[in-house]
């Protein structure tokens, strides 16, 4: 007997076609009722569809919109059923992301069901003191990327005398390759908001901001629909004040990510990060004390609370308690949302979490444009705070990006610092002009005209940039080309001296090849060439191909491919 | 002139509120005209050049008019590595338009987003906000050809 159907419409869920499954199932299917769901994590399967018997649950994936899936689906067949990677599902750790896809994300009642906001009720039972002190004895650590004690921040807070005390919830998520705050708020906005009023509570802050990427609008829409029930319900009436719970949307710049930029974003400005101290504890906001955390941070802090410090310390390292969230993307099998417990191997989440083929995988890139890429003999270091620094990167707040053999360590550097220097607000020498020197010389070594001094030139200034800069952005941002020049220098030095490429990313270090022994003469290829590069008689002129791959693309016999070019004076 | 003093009526006077103007005029006009800076200079009591700085901070913001269809090509870590290098090169020889230009007709624009947060489709792209992802560059010649045809709105 089936008792619903779940459609998981997440944004990955609705860019891989679950709009489409969602809409032709509530048309066709009258009797059941089919709901949408947030995100399960399996990213890999989507369009995910769970259906909710008496007694279990089957998910399907991969799933059409059409007649033959939807039948299978009704009748519980097990063709199409999902598999679960069993790998996967012993290294994971699912605490924080337990209602996440499993929930209709903007249902108070269905939340309330599953033991949410029982953890506020507990809380409203206990002094405020005893909040704060319970989140310090968990151990928890910030989600965003610092991993400063959550605790610590809110007892800061609580101390202080003041008309207003702000509390801001971080939803700023502007690393590239992340998007574990995207999904927690478009899955389960309500943890993230019990996670908020109780620390609103503990501090006795008396408003509250979201702070969310304009780029997130379904975030946005649910943490809107999810608000709108709990003032309904009072529930942001904390000690007999009500607690006003305010969506401020960004509008796309990296550094609003920083506190101290994120401040003077809510306020109005441009958001450029300021000297610290004073520190917002002190003065932020307006000038009122003001306390940010992470979605991540938040949405940890009802299972705090609800399950007692000592459960939730008794996961994770010494000095990195939990779980943590990663969004698994790149060159691996089961890319998605992963929740692991502190203190695994890098190379159990690449290998039996991310399913990566053995021997395929290069290097982790983790922290984003903050953090650095790990070599795959380092790949026995644990996930915690500490261990990450000492190799380089830094937890960051949870993108990890698996990078295979056949990519181009230079170019992924470049790619970095070609992010920074844009994302810069320009306030600091070092980070405005710095970077964009680093870049200059990236893209000349990318693009063979790279000398050896060059490789000396970024590893100092590098250093310059970390010790010139006011915020994280810029303290960071040499991060991703001083840790692959630690580990991976070889391939600089073989783009500088041999102009060799052996990835064969870099395009002018690069050239396209037909193999005439396999080449059919079939002319596809000489009609796809946007720029007429190829002749008549199957050669390509290297002066005008763009090495565009599309000739590599639509070439029947596999005869066409990128070889290391010849010519050694490299190309501008 | 008149659609925006009644967006703006709608917003309290704090400056705090700009951004949040800024992003409402944007989602009416499509981008952020001189007149829609001066407007909101007044409204706010501020100066012109105050709110052209926050403009100009953001990339959210639009100085020129975009095309109908607004063609965001993510390049996050992800899609980089997955090629969103080639997806740009594929649009332009498509197209013809390249990062932060319309084309002629005024159909479709072009820009560059740091991430769409959908990583695990790498690579990307965003048209009028809807999400298109494992694109190679056949479906994404199918997808561009169903937008210039009109078959999509």
């Amino acid at each position: 007997m089936i008792k619903r159907i779940k459609v998981g419409t997440a944004s990955c869920g609705v860019a891989a076609g679950a709009e489409e499954v969602f809409n032709y199932f509530k048309e066709n299917v009258k009797d059941i009722e089919i709901v949408r769901v947030g995100c399960i994590g399996h990213c890999y399967a989507e369009p995910i569809v769970e259906v909710e018997t008496e007694n279990e649950s089957v998910f399907y994936s991969r799933v059409k919109a059409n007649d033959e899936y939807l039948k299978a689906i009704l009748s519980l067949d097990n063709k199409f059923r999902h598999q679960f990677p069993e790998s996967r599902k012993q290294k994971e750790c699912i605490k924080v992301t337990r209602l996440s896809g499993r929930i209709i994300p903007t249902s108070i009642d269905e939340y309330m069901e599953n033991e949410g906001y029982e953890a506020l009720k507990k809380a409203l039972r206990l002094k405020p003191e005893e909040i704060v002190e319970e989140v310090k004895r968990s151990g928890l650590r910030g989600r965003g990327g610092a991993g400063f004690p959550t605790g610590l921040k809110w007892s800061f807070l609580a101390a202080k005398d003041s008309p207003e005390k702000i509390m801001i919830c971080n939803g700023d998520e502007g690393d590239p390759g992340a998007f574990m705050d995207r999904s927690l708020m478009e899955s389960v906005p309500h943890q993230i908001l019990e996670g908020m009023l109780i620390g609103a509570y503990a501090t006795g802050a008396t408003k509250l901001f979201i702070y969310v990427r304009a780029e997130y609008p379904l975030a946005i829409k649910h943490l809107k629909e999810a608000i709108k029930q709990i003032e309904e319900r009072e529930l942001n009436v904390l000690n007999g004040r009500k607690v006003p719970i305010i969506i401020k949307e960004g509008a796309g710049a990296f550094v609003c990510g920083e506190e101290t930029a994120m401040i003077h974003s809510l306020e109005g400005g441009r958001g450029n990060p300021r000297y610290r101290p004073p520190f917002p504890t002190d003065r932020g906001y307006k000038g009122y004390p003001t306390a940010i955390n992470n979605v991540e941070t938040f949405a940890n802090i009802p299972i705090v609370i609800r399950e007692g410090s000592d459960s939730f310390a008794r996961i994770g390292t010494e000095n990195s308690k939990g779980t943590k969230l990663f969004a698994l993307a790149g060159d691996l099998k089961y890319t998605g949302l992963i929740e692991i417990p502190m203190g695994i191997t890098i190379g159990q989440i690449v290998y039996e979490v991310g399913g990566a083929e053995p021997g395929s995988v290069k290097a982790v890139q983790i922290g984003g444009p903050s953090g650095g890429c790990i070599p795959e003999e380092h790949f026995d270091a644990p996930v915690d705070y500490d261990s990450l620094n000492k190799l380089g990167a830094i937890m960051g707040s949870g993108g990890l990006i698996v990078i295979g053999k056949d990519r181009c360590m230079v170019e992924t550097a470049r790619y970095f610092l070609d992010f920074t220097a844009r994302e810069s607000c320009g306030k600091c020498t070092f980070c405005r002009i710095g970077t964009k020197r680093m870049l200059e010389v990236l893209e000349r070594i990318t693009h063979g005209l790279g000398t050896e001094e060059d490789i000396a030139f970024l590893e100092d200034l590098g250093e310059k940039v970390k010790k010139g800069s006011l915020c994280g952005l810029g303290q960071t941002a040499p991060n991703p080309v001083l840790s692959t020049l630690r580990y991976f220098r070889d391939e600089y030095v073989n783009h500088v001296v041999n102009k060799k490429c052996d990835a064969l990313v870099c395009n002018a270090l690069v050239d396209i090849y037909i193999d005439r022994e396999k080449c059919i003469e079939c002319g596809l290829c000489i009609r796809t060439c946007p720029v007429g590069a190829i002749s008549e008689d199957y050669v390509i002129d290297s002066e005008v191909c763009t090495r565009c791959n599309s000739c590599i693309e639509v070439c029947p016999k596999k005869a066409i491919s990128r070889i290391a070019r010849e010519n050694k004076s490299g190309q501008s | 002139m008149d659609r925006i003093s009644r967006i703006l009526s709608g917003i309290e006077k704090d400056r705090s509120n700009i951004i949040k103007a800024l992003q409402l005029v944007q989602d009416e006009e499509g981008y952020i005209s001189d007149e829609s800076i001066s407007l909101i200079a007044k409204y706010f009591s501020v100066s012109p050049v105050d709110v052209e700085g926050v403009v100009s901070f953001y990339t959210q913001f639009k100085r020129n008019k975009p095309g109908k269809y607004q063609i965001s090509v993510c390049d996050g870590t992800a899609c980089h590595i997955k090629g969103s290098t080639l997806v740009k090169e594929w649009i332009r020889e498509e197209i013809g338009i390249s990062d932060n230009e319309t084309d002629r007709e005024g159909l479709f624009s072009l820009q560059t987003v740091a991430c769409l947060g959908c990583c695990s489709l790498a690579p990307v792209i965003s048209i009028n906000g809807k999400v298109y992802g494992k694109l190679d560059r056949k479906s994404l010649i199918k997808i561009l050809k169903k937008y210039k045809r009109g078959d999509i709105v």
